[in-house]
């Protein structure tokens, strides 16, 4: 892969400015100090997060600056768009209460597309290429959802639902303990890796492309940046879209009635089987 | 899809490059030891794996959206609902193949194996 890899200037900016910084900060935790192969201690990736951090922050204050009831601006009623979009998304999932965690959700939805759509610009590359990054925000999301189960459901309420979910029998207990358990230790690693995953194959097949077209010609990459520019929003949505339906599966309270158990579950769900047909013979009858 | 597909291609087209000299040194007679082997083999099998897991997982991909453009026919109404259930099916479909490239990718680039 080291063949694929250019030094980018950026890169070599950013550590000559931040570098005499970083070097006594790195010694002061006591972690050793590691250079790659062109002398940076600051690494790619993380050098495109600041950027991304500080591009968001000043695009922030800028805004914020001038906001108006009155007279938004092109790019208030886009924000404005995206926000209110995300906030119906929310509340489709999680009921009113729903606004509360847009703090969080918005803001990996923001740094996750920006960091997609980076790598489409020559001489930056996609922080999400890194599997540190994606792995920062799966962690992140992952502790965000458990915390407020928590919060939500109590502690003991919470931890009872691993051992025993709602609708299955009490002597399946031990079986499902270990179910559960690994199912939400492999939710970091799928949200982790398939962003990384469809990041980083991307951004290869882009190399790919490059390197195979003439110098003097070099658009072969194109319909591949074309899908890019989906593939970065829609992977952006998509873990977002999974955050939520996380958080709902923590934050869900089950009713005071409902340990019926299975009798219940089966109840409900022969009524939604009823409900389907009648909703499709009635749209058969249309027809 | 057809980014997975041309990829898998090209890392399959790649394979038979890596491997034909290798079978040309051993037809010369060169005793290629048992860790080579390993080698080799492991590049041929990360352009086969991703080959099948880029056709299975278009397979699995055509059915669910086969099925929703039925449903979405059969009941325009519905079409937010369905579309949001096709694009969440599709992306837990297509994380299965990631793995599988992700997989890929390290037995043809960082070769565990050696080689």
């Amino acid at each position: 892969m080291e063949k694929f890899e250019f030094p980018l200037l950026i890169v070599h900016w950013m550590n000559l400015i931040l570098g005499p910084i970083a070097v006594p900060f790195q010694k002061l935790i006591g972690h050793p100090l590691v250079a790659d192969a062109h002398g940076n201690v600051i690494p790619p990736f993380m050098v495109m997060v600041i950027l991304v951090v500080l591009g968001w922050t000043l695009l922030g204050l800028f805004i914020k600056s001038r906001l108006s009831v009155e007279n938004p601006g092109k790019l208030q009623i886009i924000l404005e768009d995206a926000v209110s979009g995300l906030v119906s998304m929310l509340e489709q999932w999680l009921g009113p209460q729903g606004r509360a965690y847009l703090p969080l959700i918005g803001t990996l939805g923001a740094f996750i597309i920006s960091c997609n759509y980076l790598g489409l610009f020559p001489g930056f590359m996609s922080p999400t290429t890194s599997i540190n990054v994606t792995v920062g925000c799966a962690i992140t999301t992952w502790t965000f959802y458990h915390l407020n189960g928590f919060r939500v459901q109590g502690v003991f309420n919470y931890l009872k639902h691993f051992a025993f979910p709602p609708g299955v029998p009490a002597f399946l207990a031990p079986l499902m303990l270990v179910i559960e358990t690994i199912s939400h230790l492999s939710r970091v690693l799928s949200l982790s890796l398939r962003l990384f995953g469809n990041i980083f194959g991307e951004d290869l097949v882009i190399a790919i492309l490059a390197f195979l077209s003439p110098w003097w010609l070099p658009i072969f990459p194109l319909p591949m940046m074309l899908l890019g520019l989906i593939t970065g929003g829609l992977q952006a949505f998509i873990f977002v879209l999974l955050s939520i339906i996380y958080l709902q599966g923590a934050t869900h309270v089950e009713h005071a009635d409902d340990h019926g158990g299975p009798n219940h579950g089966s109840e409900h769900g022969t009524h939604g089987h009823e409900h389907g047909d009648a909703r499709d013979m009635a749209n058969m009858a249309t027809v | 899809m057809s980014k997975r597909s041309v990829f898998g291609l090209m890392v399959a087209v790649a394979a038979v490059f890596v491997a034909s000299p290798v079978f040309a040194q051993e037809a010369a007679g060169a005793a290629a030891k048992a860790g080579d082997v390993v080698a080799q083999w492991s590049i041929i099998t990360a352009g086969f794996a991703l080959a099948i897991a880029a056709g299975l997982g278009a397979l699995g991909q055509g059915k669910a959206i086969a099925s929703a453009a039925e449903g979405i026919a059969r009941n325009p109404s519905a079409a937010g609902e369905i579309r949001g259930v096709l694009i969440l099916g599709l992306v837990l479909i297509e994380s299965l193949s990631i793995y599988v490239l992700l997989i890929s990718l390290i037995l043809f680039f960082l070769k565990p194996f050696g080689g």
